[in-house]
């Protein structure tokens, strides 16, 4: 019997270490271990064994047993690590095959200028003020000194719907209805964009386009300060090494009034074709509130000053983005749109 | 404005480059926007005089010139296909190894068997602005005046050996629509002296007197108006120095007089007039409004029909001249002339400029009027005149003036603060500083006190009126380059956006997450496409405000609606074979309020689907259709904070299909409406696949998208789940379902869900089954088995007694 013992284990680590799959292992375990296996065959012959031997033979047999058993569990890890190796072979994907297609859509990129102007000024403390597109002629133009025969209303060939009312030529008329709206309060901080008209419809001319009006009146606000908020308005938009030049200009609701240059941010001031050689680009007008504008406001021009300052979206998103004809920006193909 | 700089060293001593000059100007409010190096690029361009012209041999559209360029030897052959040459016409010839601005280097050539030597020019080879030429010259080759002597480098000829600053100027420097304007300017700027030309006084005679009277009857519209008389006149071509400076200055040579009135008008900035004295009825100059249905023949052959709000000059009997836009036919001088009246006026530029667009006549001239004259340089400009009529051997002035000036103006004296100048500019500028740039500018200035001067401004300076303007030009000689850059030193602020904006940004954000390209179109559109829309003629978006000066019928009306938009946007994208398309717009529509009031701006925001979701190697191609963007604008919904929104269906929408389009409704206010467009509509915009579109009003949405959110505790109690499917007729519709499903449920369903829609077998025709999930749960136990039952079962038999649903 011990004998047969011994063999069941020579036999069996030996089955055991040569099983190919999982399967086979158990059909072994069946074989040797289970209720009918060999070891419960050979144990039933225990009876005829004298008294004295039966618990050596036992213990020999518990120990064989152990040992068939750990020659399982260690046969069984590596078949089942085996096992996941393959499978995982098995399951190889063409990582290069694109993924689901995730729809994400677009905004117009006037509207991506106009959020990054928004965001720079809204961090400077301005207030986001809202205006009518269609305007009445008293905030359009007298209210920012330009009355009726004035020849400034020649630069800016109005749509008019009756002889009062007319579609705003500029987002100027937002800082008259809100100084008249906040008098005697200070300050007043706002930029206002919009939608503006002007009746010129060309390969350069849009009859309707975007601007964005700034405006900051207060005790004790100066054309140095003027020149320091562009400044960092366009640093902050077109980059930290921009410079700007101030040029005398001319809008009857500023004196003095300017013309803003930037350093033109594509050659770096050398000169090149969007700068047109001259090293600089004009991206808006600005100037010191006009006392008549601010006396019809409700505010003293002798105890506050302001400046105001007002830029067209247009032209920003095409310099900025490189657009070469102003009309994409109105055509909306949509292979335009998804390039923003 | 050109500025022809020989012409400008005239006036002023230069020792600048060019283009140190233009960024002065520039950077003094006087915008340089070109210089244009005339004559730059050519050589061994001559003049020459064509001698014989004689058909070519070969070809029928070609000519064989002989050409005379002043060499000893024999005249020039040369071929040319210009139509305008003639024996004893005078040209720009350019000979073998001339170069021209744009060309290659003229060679030997043979024509159809002849040989050319050469090349006679167009202005336009030669970099000359045609504009101004006579017809025939702008297509052709152009003529140099008779006088020309032969073989003389073309650009002595032509003044090409100049350059031309071309000043963009804003409106309020008109003084500097004058030479000696410009050089004073320069003056201040640059401290260089200038030189003037010395103008004779009219002399005291008044032999004018007994020859001609001048009335003004209309002051409010002519503030002056002197007159002098030549007698003697010899009109002739003008000489070469006289013809360049118009040319340069880009108006063309007509007769010594007319050129010498428009040297004066760009010099000194006033336009004159010369009347044919002769022709003149009574001699008599009458300044008044025309009367209705007054007529006059203009210099350019053409009547016009004169209104009361025209100014004219009229003689005793009949109009001659319509006020500072364009003189008469009859009275115009000529060859026959002999004695002229010349005219220098001031005309109030509101008129001048009604009356020159309601013309659509506008000049050098009536442009001036329009932006201002100098009201005190009128006399100076008529002298100078004279003077150089004399000079020019053109004739003999009369000794005198008439002047008639109703209303002297009073000096401008503006009390200006040193101190006030710095406070605006945020400078430190000594008040000695600022005296030294009043003189510069002759600005005369009286110092009352350390912090007060009194200072009288030139009259040709009428943009300046108060102290602010002096704090302009103080800016200006200071350099706005020089004033420090700083930041307010303002009280903080807290920046704030308005909710409405706040909303419209979310709604942007989230349709775009959603997919959809944002479009931007004008928001005016064509009334026709009110039409294309189908609607009725009582429709509200018919009522519009309508635009009385409108670019193109496209664009008549402001946009009551953003579906014209929308729809001719996918149309377009559609023939550009984008096929599938996921649009919105969000902008304003205009309600109007009565013809005195602004119009109501209702912000608005519309979205239209059309095509599918694009096939991928593992993806189907989905297509749209009406729940897909019901879908979408559930979603933006749901983003926005809104409840308790309904969707009834509509056949009140002529634009949409009437079985599949519903009125959006919130808290019973319909909002917008969802749906198919019609297939009529969109055979309108030319489209032949189905869109559908939604649009809303998006103020209405406020209220709830500016509530905070509330927390709902987490439920603590096990959900029950069942499902439900019944068996309804077809024309049952789902909202009614589920109104009924929640109003039973109560409290205690906290969600349910259709799941499935199934008609087909097991189903009656005419039938639909509905399956639905619900979810019963309780916030403060487990509900039991039998609550659960009972209001499922309460459930199916109200929806039963309702409905007649059938439990499946
Ligand atoms: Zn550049």
């Amino acid at each position: 019997m011990r004998e047969e013992l011994l063999k069941i284990q020579e036999q069996g680590s030996v089955e055991l270490n040569n099983a190919q799959s999982l399967e086979e292992l158990n059909q072994l375990r069946i074989k040797y271990l289970g209720k009918k296996g060999l070891l419960t065959q050979v144990l039933r012959g225990m009876g005829s064994l004298e008294a004295s031997e039966r618990p050596i033979v036992g213990q020999l047999a518990n120990e064989i047993r152990d040992s068939l058993e750990q020659c399982l569990a260690a046969k069984n890890k590596y078949l089942q690590e085996k096992a996941l190796l393959l499978r995982l072979e098995e399951e190889v994907i063409d990582v290069t095959l694109p993924g689901r297609p995730i729809k994400f859509g677009n905004k117009h990129p006037l509207t991506l200028i106009l959020e990054e102007i928004k965001g720079i000024f809204t961090g400077m403390g301005f207030t986001v003020a809202d205006g009518p597109e269609v305007e009445l002629d008293y905030y359009n133009f007298e209210a920012l000194n330009i009355p009726k025969d004035h020849p400034a209303r020649d630069m800016q060939d109005s749509f008019y719907i009756t002889d009062e009312i007319l579609l705003r030529t500029h987002t100027s008329p937002v800082q008259a209805r809100v100084m008249q709206a906040m008098t005697p309060e200070l300050p007043v901080k706002i930029i206002a964009p919009g939608k503006v008209f002007r009746r010129d419809d060309d390969a350069t001319h849009s009859p309707m386009f975007h601007q964005v009006e700034g405006l900051l009146v207060d005790n004790k606000i100066t054309f140095a300060d003027l020149k320091g908020t562009l400044l960092s308005f366009v640093r902050q938009m077109f980059g930290s090494d921009r410079q700007i030049r101030l040029r005398p200009s001319y809008f009857p609701f500023t004196e003095p009034s300017a013309e803003v240059d930037v350093s033109c941010f594509n050659c770096g001031g050398q000169g090149c074709r969007v700068c047109k050689d001259t090293g600089w680009i004009e991206i808006l007008g600005s100037g010191m509130v006009h006392p008549n504008v601010l006396q019809m406001s409700g505010y003293n021009p002798e105890q506050v000053t302001g400046f105001a300052f007002g830029m067209g979206v247009e032209r920003i998103a095409m310099l900025k983005y490189g657009i070469d004809d102003l009309r994409l920006l109105f055509e909306n193909d949509v292979r335009f749109l998804s390039q923003f | 404005m050109q500025v022809s700089l020989k012409w400008l060293k005239d006036y002023i001593d230069l020792n600048l480059s060019t283009e140190e000059l233009a960024n002065y100007l520039t950077m003094a409010g006087l915008e340089v926007d070109s210089i244009n190096k005339l004559g730059e690029g050519i050589s061994k361009v001559v003049s020459g005089e064509i001698l014989e012209v004689k058909p070519h041999p070969n070809a029928d559209k070609l000519v064989v010139c002989a050409v005379n360029v002043g060499q000893e030897n024999a005249p020039l052959t040369i071929v040319t296909g210009a139509p305008n040459v003639r024996p004893g016409m005078k040209v720009p010839v350019a000979i073998v190894g001339a170069k021209l601005p744009d060309g290659p280097q003229i060679k030997k050539a043979v024509f159809r068997g002849i040989e050319s030597y050469g090349m006679l020019c167009s202005a336009q080879e030669l970099g000359i602005d045609p504009t101004g030429l006579p017809a025939e010259e702008r297509e052709g080759i152009m003529s140099l005046p008779p006088s020309t002597p032969l073989g003389i480098p073309i650009q002595e000829v032509l003044g090409l050996d100049d350059e031309v600053l071309e000043l963009e100027l804003t409106p309020n420097r008109s003084d500097c629509l004058g030479m000696i304007n410009i050089a004073r300017e320069i003056g201040a700027l640059t401290s260089a002296s200038l030189k003037l030309p010395k103008i004779s006084h009219e002399g005291n005679n008044d032999v004018i007197d007994q020859m001609a009277s001048v009335e003004i009857v209309d002051s409010d519209l002519c503030r002056r108006y002197v007159a002098r008389i030549i007698k003697d006149v010899k009109i002739e071509p003008s000489p070469l120095w006289l013809q360049q400076r118009l040319q340069a200055a880009g108006m063309r040579s007509i007769n010594n007089i007319v050129d010498v009135t428009n040297f004066v008008m760009l010099e000194m900035g006033q336009p004159l007039h010369a009347f044919d004295y002769d022709k003149l009825e009574e001699h008599k100059i009458i300044v008044r409004r025309a009367k209705e249905n007054e007529t006059i023949v203009t210099l350019d052959g053409i009547q016009r029909k004169l209104d009361k709000d025209m100014l004219i000059i009229a003689d005793a009997t009949k109009p001659v001249a319509i006020a500072g836009v364009m003189g008469g036919f009859d009275t115009e001088v000529t060859s026959e002339t002999n004695t002229i009246l010349l005219e220098s006026a001031f005309f109030e530029g509101a008129s001048i400029r009604k009356t020159s667009r309601k013309l659509g006549l506008r000049s050098e001239a009536s442009s001036r009027f329009e932006k201002g004259i100098n009201l005190d340089g009128s006399l100076e400009a008529i002298n100078r005149a004279v003077d150089l009529i004399e000079e020019l051997g053109a004739g003999v002035a009369v000794p005198g003036k008439i002047d008639v000036f109703p209303s002297k103006p009073e000096k401008v004296v503006i009390k200006f603060r040193p101190s006030r100048a710095n406070y605006i500019l945020g400078t430190d500028i000594s008040s000695q500083q600022m005296l030294k740039y009043f003189k510069s500018l002759s600005f005369e200035c009286v110092q009352e006190n350390n912090d007060l001067f009194l200072v009288t401004v030139p009259s040709y300076r009428r943009d300046i009126t108060l102290e602010i303007d002096l704090v302009e030009e103080i800016a200006r000689l200071y350099g706005y380059s020089n004033i420090p850059t700083t930041l307010p030193q303002s009280t903080m602020t807290q920046s704030k956006k308005t909710s409405i904006q706040a909303l419209e940004e979310k709604v942007k954000n989230t349709l775009v997450g959603m997919g959809m390209k944002e479009i931007i179109t004008y928001s005016f559109i064509g009334s026709k496409s009110f039409d294309k829309l189908r609607l009725k003629d009582s429709h509200p978006w018919r009522n519009c405000i309508e635009i009385k000066n409108p670019l193109s019928d496209d664009q008549n009306v402001m946009r009551t609606t953003l579906i014209p938009g929308l729809m001719e946007i996918a149309s377009k994208n559609i023939h550009r074979r984008q096929l599938n398309l996921c649009l919105f717009e969000s902008g304003n529509v205009f309600i109007p309020q009565g013809s005195n009031h602004l119009p109501l701006e209702e912000p608005h925001i519309a979205a239209l689907v059309t095509g599918g979701l694009g096939k991928a190697w593992n993806t189907s191609f989905e297509k749209f259709d009406f729940y897909y963007l019901k879908g979408v604008l559930e979603q933006l919904f749901s983003q926005l904070n809104q409840g308790n929104i309904n969707f009834i269906p509509t056949k009140n929408y002529s634009s949409f299909h009437p079985g599949r389009t519903a009125e959006i409704v919130i808290n019973d206010e319909v909002i917008g409406v969802i749906g198919e467009i019609h297939p009529l509509v969109l055979e309108e915009y030319d489209v032949d696949q189905k869109i559908w579109l939604f649009e809303l009003n998006l103020s209405p949405l406020l209220s709830g998208f500016s509530k905070i959110k509330e927390f709902e505790p987490l439920p603590k109690y096990p959900p029950v789940e069942r499902d439900m499917a019944i068996i309804v007729p077809e024309q049952v519709i789902t909202s009614q379902v589920d109104q009924k499903i929640a109003a039973v449920g109560g409290k205690y369903l906290i969600q349910y869900h259709l799941f499935d829609i199934y008609r087909g077998e097991q189903i009656p025709k005419g039938f639909k089954s509905m399956a639905y999930n619900m979810i019963y749960q309780a916030q403060d136990r487990t509900l039991t088995d039998k609550e659960v039952s009972d209001i499922h079962n309460r459930i199916q038999q109200e929806l039963q007694a309702s409905f007649g649903a059938k439990l499946r």
